[in-house]
C-alpha cells in the first residue's frame, strides 16, 4: 500500500513539473515574435465642447480608426485587450491619461478592424485647460496570454487639437 | 482496515530518533514554504505577490480561480496597467485595469480612474463614499504574468474547510508514516 502512495506522489510531482516547465516554455516563446502593429487615427468632429458647471472641461468627438494587430497574436494569445487614450500635458498635470475608447479582441481574425464611434468614456479635464490644447491620441494593447508574461505596448499619433472655443 | 492497521503500526514502530528526524523535515518543509512567499515578497515587492481572481470582472482575460503574479516597482502607473487595490472600508482587494490617469507636476502624485474590463461602468460606484480616485498608497500591485485555474485549490479550500483539514491531516500521516 505503502509503494501506491510513493508511486502516486511521484506521478503527481512529474506531472506538475512538466505542466509547469510546458508553461514556461510557452511564455518564453512570445519573446521570439517581432509584431509589427499599424493604426490610423481621424478625428471626423468635436460635436460638443463645453466647461461642466464644477469647471472642468468635457469634450465629445467621433473619430473613426483603422488598426492591424493581427502580428500580435501568437499561438499562447488569449486575446488581446486594446484601447484608444488621450494623452496631453496641463500646467496642473504632467500627463493625463483618458481612455476614450477600447475592445477586446479575442481572436486574429477580429484583430484588423475599421471602426467609427464616438468616445465611451468621458473626457473630462482635471480644470479648465483643453482650450487650443494639443494633445496625442494613442493606441495602446495589452496581450494577455493562455499562460504566462503580459505584454503591453502602444503607437502614439500626434497632431490633434482642440478648438479654441467652446461649442 | 489493512491501510488503517499498517499506518498504526507504523506509528507504534516509532523511535525517538526517527520522530525527530520526521519533525524536522516536516519543519523543512514549512519554512522553505515560508522562504519562497517572503522571498517573492521582496523580489516583486509586494505586500501578496500572488493573488487569486475571485470575481468574473475582468472575464474573458481572468476568469474565477485564475493566478495573478504581482509586481510592484517604482514606475509610474500608466493607463492600461491592471492593477491591484484596496479600497478603505474593504477587506478583499480588487483586480482591474487603469482607464485613467492625471500625474501632477509638481508633486508627482497620481489620481487613477479604474474599470472591469467585464464591467459596464467604471469603478467610481466599488470606491469609498465620496472617492473618485484612487491614489498611489491604495495600489498594492500591478499584473505582470498570468497562470489559470491554479487558484481554484484555494477557492475551495476556503469554501469548504473541511477539505483543508483532510488535505492537511492526510499530509501530516504522510510525513509521519513515511520512511526514508
Amino acid at each position: 500500500m505503502h509503494s501506491v502512495m510513493l508511486r502516486a506522489n511521484a506521478l503527481l510531482t512529474f506531472s506538475v513539473t512538466i505542466l509547469a516547465l510546458m508553461c514556461a516554455m510557452a511564455s518564453l516563446s512570445d519573446n521570439f515574435n517581432s509584431p509589427s502593429p499599424t493604426a490610423q487615427v481621424q478625428v471626423l468632429n468635436i460635436y460638443r465642447f463645453q466647461k461642466k458647471r464644477n469647471g472642468d472641461d468635457e469634450v465629445s468627438l467621433t473619430f473613426n480608426m483603422s488598426a492591424n494587430l493581427q502580428s500580435l497574436f501568437t499561438w499562447n494569445t488569449k486575446q488581446v485587450f486594446v484601447f484608444l487614450a488621450a494623452e496631453y500635458e496641463t500646467p496642473k498635470n504632467a500627463l493625463n491619461q483618458i481612455s476614450l475608447w477600447d475592445s477586446i479582441l479575442p481572436s486574429k481574425e477580429d484583430a484588423k478592424f475599421w471602426i467609427q464611434t464616438t468616445n465611451k468614456y468621458s473626457f473630462v479635464d482635471q480644470g479648465s485647460n483643453l482650450q487650443n490644447k494639443d494633445f496625442n491620441l494613442t493606441l495602446h494593447w495589452h496581450v494577455m496570454p493562455k499562460t504566462g508574461k503580459m505584454f503591453a505596448d502602444k503607437i502614439a499619433m500626434t497632431g490633434f487639437r482642440l478648438p479654441e472655443t467652446y461649442r | 482496515m489493512g491501510w488503517v492497521g499498517e499506518q498504526i503500526d507504523s506509528i507504534k514502530s516509532l523511535q525517538f530518533r526517527q520522530v525527530l528526524t520526521q519533525a524536522i523535515s516536516l519543519g523543512m518543509i514549512v519554512t522553505s514554504a515560508l522562504i519562497i512567499w517572503k522571498g517573492l515578497m521582496c523580489v516583486t515587492g509586494s505586500e501578496s505577490p500572488v493573488v487569486v481572481v475571485l470575481s468574473g470582472s475582468m472575464e474573458p482575460g481572468f476568469k474565477r480561480g485564475d493566478i495573478l503574479f504581482l509586481h510592484m516597482s517604482k514606475d509610474p502607473i500608466r493607463a492600461g496597467e491592471i492593477v491591484v487595490f484596496n479600497v478603505d472600508g474593504r477587506e478583499i482587494p480588487i483586480v482591474h485595469r487603469v482607464i485613467k490617469v492625471h500625474e501632477r507636476q509638481d508633486t508627482g502624485e497620481v489620481d487613477i480612474l479604474t474599470k472591469g474590463d467585464n464591467n459596464f461602468g467604471d469603478d467610481r460606484l466599488l470606491y469609498a463614499h465620496g472617492q473618485l480616485w484612487l491614489q498611489r498608497h491604495h495600489i498594492m500591485g500591478r499584473a505582470v504574468g498570468f497562470l489559470p485555474y491554479v487558484g481554484w485549490v484555494t477557492i475551495i479550500m476556503t469554501e469548504k474547510p473541511i477539505i483543508k483539514y483532510i488535505l492537511i491531516g492526510a499530509l501530516g500521516l504522510l510525513v509521519i508514516t513515511s520512511k526514508e
